[in-house]
């Protein structure tokens, strides 16, 4: 169960169509057949991370939930406390000056990074809830009425569903929920039919992070401004931002959502993507200093944008973090990133379904799924294979994975997912198969 | 410990085995594959769900009284080996004991899974000792505490759905 992480040339750029089913064996020192699927190593990325590169028997397969973080992230952050740091926005003096142009930078950054030209239309939250919590809010409390219709998919997130159910309890509005189709696709026929003149929202995300599901985002926005006029189109994009080359203006959406720890920045950094004339019309999320123009005693007025939803001293060390991910991950390349974890999620699929007892949830073929494999083990309960991994250093996540109405779907109290990302080869997929073998053998399936 | 020296010729690395050995011990594959006391009980006195937020198991536990005494304890749910076992080896356990002995039982269970109890002392659980392994395994102290806490509901009168968070976060429990 040893890892054997070697230095193989790098994995041809393509994305590969379908599941290599008959492509040369790498030679490997296992004692167990391996599946005729070829060895993916990263070329240098493991060791540029920290936490892995002192741990080389730990095979970290929860990206979904949080990536590890780059040390050119860790620096930045280090540098600009120990460079830059004083309360943006606010100092008359040449410190503040600094920490309000890494502040404007990082902005500018990330807004390149997700293909937003109108930078001032990025707001920095802590993250894809906030960001999530804010539309809702901000937007759905204003606009949303009583009769209304809010539409959501069972594929999502909690934290692009509860929002929105509270919402339309709070509205009276009524929360429409377009189901899936059996591989675990949103069922477009279904949304056409409950899209309409009465819907306000509908809020769907770019990536499913329980079935990796990618969902066509631009020809969802476009079905909704057909037969939803007066909908708004909310995208999570957690799961998509990391790891597919996101242009958020080409998609069409009024509001996109992003982690930035997800995408190998640190924790509390996120960001919310608005078009520019519904930001604008919209009132603020929180109050406080920063976010107002002029205070009187008795009214107030807004700053502009972004700064009217970033109420409070902004998070700017974290936002200089992102957008050093963003350097690192530009630099490898969104689309070889892609190319990698596609790679690593075909091998991963081909050998899982040589196991018995395993089944796999979410689209077949490749190019609609992310790095995301949710799969059970008939006979073992997905906390019980997770504790069995962890023994071996595999890091998987066992449970609902915050999307509770979509486990009722799939109707199992819960599933393993292991999730990919840059610094993933195919030494963790071995150590996956191997610890999944372990279970069984130890439960008796 | 005789888990130990088992270990050694095993190709794993000592650490897991023992670990996982511990843990996933005989009696609690059995229980897990064929739980006792695995029934709806239309006559129960009460009923308490409990739930398990971490991983979405849900278990409901039964218990009819015959005066102070636990007459009949059943249960039913989904959940992992570890807590479907535990249930299982509380109903067993607490069948025709007072309340205030199952109270007992209970708190020193729970002293055991968190680690606070001798190896003499665990010994003296009887079967229930087959769950001293979680002791080493905080995360799964929720696991196997969640049918008990619904029957500590079900015999105190508390409420009719509980929840592990009562546990408060994972690793401030046992070692």
């Amino acid at each position: 169960m040893k890892s054997q992480r070697k230095s193989v040339p790098p994995p041809p750029a393509a994305p590969a169509a379908t599941v290599p089913q008959a492509a040369p064996p790498a030679a490997t020192t296992s004692r167990e057949t391996m599946p005729r699927t070829p060895r993916i190593e990263p070329k240098t990325h493991r060791s540029d991370f920290p936490i892995l590169a002192t741990r080389q028997d730990l095979h970290y397969l929860d990206s979904a939930a949080t990536s590890q973080k780059p040390k050119v992230v860790l620096d930045a952050i280090r540098a600009y406390y120990e460079n830059d740091n004083a309360n943006p926005h606010r100092g008359a003096y040449d410190l503040s000056a600094r920490a309000t142009q890494k502040y404007l930078d990082a902005r500018e950054r990330v807004a390149d990074f997700l293909g937003v030209i109108d930078t001032p239309t990025l707001i920095f939250t802590r993250g894809t809830t906030e960001a999530l919590n804010l539309v809702a809010t901000a937007w759905g409390r204003t606009h949303v009425r009583k009769g209304d219709e809010i539409v959501v998919t069972a594929m999502e997130h909690h934290a692009n569903f509860v929002p929105w159910q509270q919402l339309a309890i709070q509205a009276h509005a009524k929360l429409r929920i377009c189901e899936l189709t059996p591989d675990g696709r949103i069922d477009v026929g279904m949304l056409t039919k409950l899209l309409g003149s009465k819907t306000k929202v509908v809020a769907f995300s770019h990536v499913s992070n329980a079935l990796g599901t990618i969902n066509p985002v631009a020809d969802i926005v476009e079905l909704v401004r057909t037969k939803a006029p007066h909908a708004i189109a909310v995208v999570d994009g957690a799961q998509a931002a990391p790891h597919l080359r996101v242009r958020i203006e080409e998609l069409g959406v009024d509001f996109y959502a992003f982690s930035g720890h997800k995408m190998l920045g640190p924790m509390g950094v996120g960001g919310l993507v608005g078009r520019r004339a519904l930001l604008e019309e919209m009132p603020p999320y929180q109050m406080g200093g920063d976010m107002i123009e002029f205070v009187g005693d008795d009214r107030t007025t807004w700053n502009v944008l972004p700064h009217k939803f970033e109420a409070g001293t902004p998070n700017v060390a974290d936002a200089v973090g992102l957008a050093a991910a963003c350097d690192y991950l530009d630099g490898i390349g969104m689309d070889q990133v892609r190319a990698h974890e596609v790679q690593l999620v075909a091998n991963m699929l081909v050998r899982l379904a040589a196991v018995n007892g395993v089944r796999t949830y979410g689209p077949a073929d490749l190019e609609s799924r992310s790095g995301v494999v949710s799969f059970t083990v008939d006979g073992i309960h997905p906390h019980d294979l997770s504790t069995v991994l962890d023994q071996a250093g595999v890091c998987i996540r066992a449970g609902h994975h915050c999307a509770q109405p979509l486990m009722r779907r799939l109707d199992v109290p819960a599933t393993a997912r292991a999730s990919v990302y840059v610094y993933n080869d195919t030494s963790d997929v071995d150590a996956l198969i191997a610890g999944i073998e372990r279970a069984k053998a130890l439960f008796g399936t | 410990m005789v888990i130990l020296s088992a270990a050694k010729n095993d190709k794993h690395p000592v650490r897991m085995t023992t670990n996982l050995e511990a843990l996933y011990q005989e009696v609690i594959l059995d229980h897990n594959r064929k739980p006792r006391n695995f029934r709806e009980m239309e006559n129960a006195d009460r009923h308490i769900n409990g739930r398990n937020p971490l991983c979405g198991d849900e278990v409901t536990v039964y218990v009819k009284l015959d005066g102070d005494r636990v007459a009949d304890v059943s249960f039913k749910g989904q959940g992992c080996a570890v807590s479907k076992s535990s249930a299982s080896l509380m109903t067993a356990a607490v069948k025709g004991k007072s309340v205030e002995e199952t109270m007992r039982l209970f708190a020193r269970f729970h002293d055991m899974i968190t680690g606070k109890l001798s190896d003499v002392e665990r010994e003296q659980m009887g079967s229930l000792a087959a769950l001293g392994g979680v002791s080493r395994f905080p995360l799964r102290v929720k696991c196997a505490s969640l049918a008990w806490h619904a029957l500590k509901s079900a015999l105190q009168q508390g409420p009719a759905e509980v929840s592990t968070d009562l546990e408060g976060p994972p690793l401030t429990e046992g070692a």
